[in-house]
């Protein structure tokens, strides 16, 4: 294809996805807040992870009152003394990189599952998918909690964790396009020429299951998000010295009852608007892309 | 007396490229026990005049104007609960696949003693009974078997005989059939038609058949009506209009019918393709395609009288009274 | 019929055999038990015994078959941490979920169906695009965040509902439940209601899509033609054709639901098995997290062939193949 060709598609899918504000402005929450998650260090008043930085003077401060260093402190403090909004933007940081990597690695291994599978057909294709099928029946945070007490913690065990609780959604999905695709006259044809298969695979099998694949990324990513935050809260996620989102909330939980509420609340409020927006712009380029829909 | 008049029907669909008038200003009566053939090509309005005659347009389509003359109500102009009462027991319709117009969940049985109730208030048992009898109306053998069966467990025939057999349960005086036997194997579709015939007959029941094949038709219909571009182009009786068609239309159409055609010589076919409801010509709609077209025909076409109960929209028609 | 029941009752146990394999593998051969079980620094003739005695110094495939002989005897080992056996332990907290687990799908079904059936039904409408807008939050937001906004409103800000724990536990028909008192109840309903909310934004969706693609079919059109109403139309002829795909999701999320539980539990410190796997994995108590799993295995396996089975009695032109 074209670079012309790509570009007027892609602005023929722009003008298809504007239709909703809702979706517009979900993804302009998405890239804000990565844009902020991603310029932590500079837009932050403290570094979170720095413990010398910390005071346990500074500890438990509401919304609002000056700290020892003597800034303001928007968000209250956690029981440690961080500034939560240098935490919740560090947070993010460590989320949005934990939902990448998980939803990337996810997708590669998946959807080179799925094609293997739509691609060699026969038993390898029913073994393959068997396995794939009984996985999905499995809930993703019933596996990934055992992988995770398995492996034990940290960012790499947990990032294995929720690929191997998520690879299946995309073989699935790469497998549903591509073995749909697979029985059409022209792949046989291609078969049936000494062509090389990959070039099959990659040129006419690939191509079919992308936008269904682009979509199940787009929710794996805020699935794995939200996974891992589940996780850290259940305190079988990252060690409380790097704290995601969802360590602080855990953290801040055991101060709800007594009425501190801004140490869970607002990094719950950062995870729950990221996770919708990302939610948001998945189905509205689910929308988009949909074949049957009539326009 | 007409059993249903339709006079000037418009209805349009609002999209987002503009409004698209499929059904524009149709007109046609059909007499107690007649058959009337309404043909055209798929996108010329046919189906689409079948649904507004029974309210059944969804949204975005809507009907602009026009009157539907049911014994002398004019059924668009009835509230919604009031339209409800006439259908499947004034007017009934019949769609073109069997395989889908039936509840593949429900039995037979069922879905047509819903049907008997929706309008009588009577028992189950006897909703049943009548049911099975308009099964043997229509000719389906041990029908009281078939009231316990499912859709998947019948033939497409058998199935298109149950859709006319529900259409009939409360004797309506219209019947709009869309495309019933264009699903159907041949031989399947001669004995519906023979039936259907028989019906009108013996019941009185008006059809409205709509069907884009001429072949078929021309065996069947009492008139015609053929449809061009969401208008009527030709009326008249069905013998008369296929033996001498006055619009160059509907003489293209019969000229590519294989059956009625002259076995050894080049089927020809008519030029082009029908126009999109967004991109009309002014004037006359056929005459990109047309071999009489000249300058006259970037006007409206006039309604030209064309023989006995015969009129033909156009400039140049090939039949004049 | 019986033939279509024998062939799956013996794929399920297949299923259930090869994910007990994978779980035995997966828990028993990382790491030796042994070390967890004694000091390091104990005798090595006390070690050598019990490798002995656990049979650990047998290969992998004689241990899997002693492990799922006393698998299949009821026998899934003794707690590490409670010292008592898996399986009793794991029963008495088996009610407290099952109750919990219903409960959100009674409310998931009461509540999402409707909604859905109406978004379906008036696609265009704003309450319907409401409703859409609520069933994205249901399944996007995390639930252990709902859960805490539930406690922070319900409990501390209103404090109507209690913020955890499972009330007082009386008996219905024989039944140990906390919905036989109404301090139980009052304790369910938080956590029944946070379980949900997944399930319902789910379910919503499900029955919405089924209903928009149902009211464009011709059997609809059809019905319509034939002058019955809109009530009539989706409660007697569209409902039972979307009935097949929600049973079947409503059944293989029922399964999920429990497992959900893990998180609604830990928040709301519900004493169900869910608490009971997470306190396991932390102490890495195996015995337990092998025992759980298997469990839990099963019930999927059994909710999915009871989904199947369903689905053959729901859809006629399953039935009548199977008979054939």
């Amino acid at each position: 294809m074209t670079g012309e060709g790509r570009l007027a598609r892609f602005a023929a899918f722009w003008d298809d996805y504007r239709q909703s504000w809702i979706a517009v402005a979900a993804l302009a929450v998405v890239v804000l807040t990565l844009g902020l998650a991603f310029a932590a260090p500079l837009v932050a008043p403290q570094n979170p992870y720095d413990l010398q930085a910390l005071d346990l003077g500074d500890a438990r401060l509401p919304p609002g009152e000056t700290g020892s260093a003597g800034y303001v402190h928007w968000l209250g403090t956690d029981s440690a003394g961080r500034d939560l909004f240098s935490a919740i933007l560090y947070g993010l940081r460590i989320s949005f990189l934990i939902g990448v990597l998980a939803g990337a690695f996810a997708l590669v291994i998946g959807a080179t599952i799925g094609l293997v599978a739509a691609y060699y057909g026969g038993r390898i294709e029913a073994l393959i998918m068997r396995i794939v099928d009984l996985q999905l029946s499995l809930p993703a945070i019933l596996l990934a909690l055992v992988l995770v007490a398995l492996l034990g913690q940290g960012l790499g065990q947990l990032v294995a964790a929720l690929v191997a609780a998520q690879y299946a959604y995309f073989a699935r999905t790469t497998h549903g396009a591509a073995s749909a695709e697979r029985r059409k006259d022209y792949i046989e044809a291609a078969l049936s020429t000494p062509l090389p298969a990959g070039r099959v695979l990659f040129r006419h099998l690939l191509p079919n299951a992308l936008p269904p694949l682009i979509v199940v990324a787009t929710v794996q990513v805020a699935n794995a998000i939200a996974l891992e935050a589940t996780l850290s809260f259940l305190g079988l996620g990252l060690p409380v010295t790097t704290p995601s989102l969802g360590s602080l909330i855990s953290n801040g939980f055991q101060y709800l009852l007594s009425g501190r509420y801004w140490i869970s609340i607002y990094p719950g409020i950062a995870l729950m608007i990221v996770v919708v927006a990302i939610n948001l712009v998945g189905d509205q380029v689910r929308h988009v892309l949909n074949p049957r829909r009539s326009r | 007396m007409s059993a249903l008049v339709v006079e000037n029907l418009q209805t349009e669909f609002v999209t987002r490229a503009g409004t698209l008038r499929a059904v524009d200003g149709v007109s046609f009566s059909v007499e107690k026990g007649r058959i009337l053939g309404l043909v055209g090509e798929s996108g010329s309005g046919k189906s689409v005049t079948g649904y507004s005659i029974l309210g059944l347009i969804e949204p975005p389509g809507r009907i602009a104007g026009g009157r539907v003359l049911l014994d002398g109500v004019d059924l668009i102009a009835l509230k919604p609960g009031e339209l409800r009462r006439m259908r499947g027991a004034r007017v009934a319709m019949v769609f073109q696949d069997p395989m889908m117009t039936l509840n593949p969940v429900l039995t037979v049985g069922s879905q047509m003693a819903m049907a008997v109730r929706a309008h009588d208030k009577v028992s189950q048992r006897a909703a049943l009974a009548r049911a099975r009898d308009a099964l043997a109306v229509v000719g389906i053998p041990s029908p009281a078997e078939r009231l316990e069966a499912y859709p998947h467990q019948l033939s497409g025939g058998m199935r298109q005989r149950v859709a006319i057999a529900t259409a009939l349960l409360h004797r309506p005086a219209v019947i709009i059939a869309d495309e019933p036997t264009t699903a159907l194997d041949v031989s399947i579709q001669g004995q519906i038609l023979a039936e259907v015939r028989r019906l009108a007959d013996e019941t009185g029941t008006a059809f409205v058949w709509i069907t884009h094949d001429l072949a078929v038709i021309s065996s069947l219909a009492d008139d015609l009506c053929v449809m061009y571009a969401g208008r009527v182009v030709e009326r008249g009786p069905a013998a008369a209009v296929i033996a001498e068609p006055a619009h160059p239309y509907t003489a293209g159409l019969l000229a590519s019918v294989p059956s009625l055609h002259e076995p050894g010589t080049p089927l020809p076919q008519i030029p082009g393709s029908a126009p999109s409801l967004g991109r009309l010509p002014a004037g006359c709609r056929f005459r990109d395609r047309c071999t009489r077209a000249d300058a006259a025909c970037t006007a409206d076409p006039p309604a030209v009288a064309a023989g006995f109960d015969r009129e033909v929209l156009c400039h140049h028609p090939l039949v004049r009274a | 019929m019986l033939g279509f029941l024998f062939q799956r009752v013996l794929q399920a146990a297949a299923v259930i055999v090869v994910m007990s394999v994978v779980v035995f593998i997966g828990v028993y051969a990382i790491g030796n038990p042994i070390d967890v079980m004694i000091d390091p620094a104990a005798d090595q003739k006390l070690r050598a015994a019990l490798i002995a005695r656990y049979g650990l110094d047998q290969p992998l495939v004689v241990q899997y078959f002693y492990f799922a002989k006393n698998v299949l005897s009821g026998d899934l080992g003794e707690s590490m941490v409670y010292r008592l056996p898996v399986m009793q332990l794991i029963l008495s907290r088996f009610p407290a979920t099952l109750e919990l687990a219903l409960s959100a799908m009674v409310i998931a079904t009461v509540v999402g169906i409707p909604l859905g059936i109406w978004a379906g039904y008036r696609p265009d409408a704003m309450s319907s695009k409401v409703i859409m807008g609520l069933s994205v939050l249901g399944f996007s937001v995390p639930t252990f965040w709902v859960g805490l906004l539930l406690i922070l409103a319900f409990a501390v800000e209103i404090g109507i509902l209690p913020s955890g724990g499972r009330g007082t536990v009386g008996t219905l028909f024989g039944i140990p439940t906390s919905l036989a008192t109404w301090d139980g109840i009052q304790h369910l309903i938080l956590p029944a209601l946070n379980l949900s909310l997944f399930k319902m934004g789910l379910l919503i969706r499900l029955t919405r899509a089924g209903m928009q693609e149902a009211m464009s079919a011709d059997y609809v059109r059809f019905a319509r033609a034939q002058g019955l109403g809109d009530g009539e139309v989706i409660f007697r002829h569209v409902l039972k054709n979307i009935a097949i795909p929600i049973v079947t999701v409503f059944g293989l999320e029922f399964g999920s639901t429990l497992a959900f539980a893990v998180v609604t539990e830990t928040i709301f410190n519900w004493p169900g098995m869910g608490k009971l796997i997470i306190d396991s994995i932390i102490t890495l108590d195996r015995p337990v997290m092998v025992a759980y799993l298997i469990l839990v295995v099963f019930l999927f396996v059994v909710i999915n062939l009871v989904v199947d089975l369903a689905y053959g009695q729901l859809d006629p032109r399953i039935r009548t193949r199977g008979a054939s």
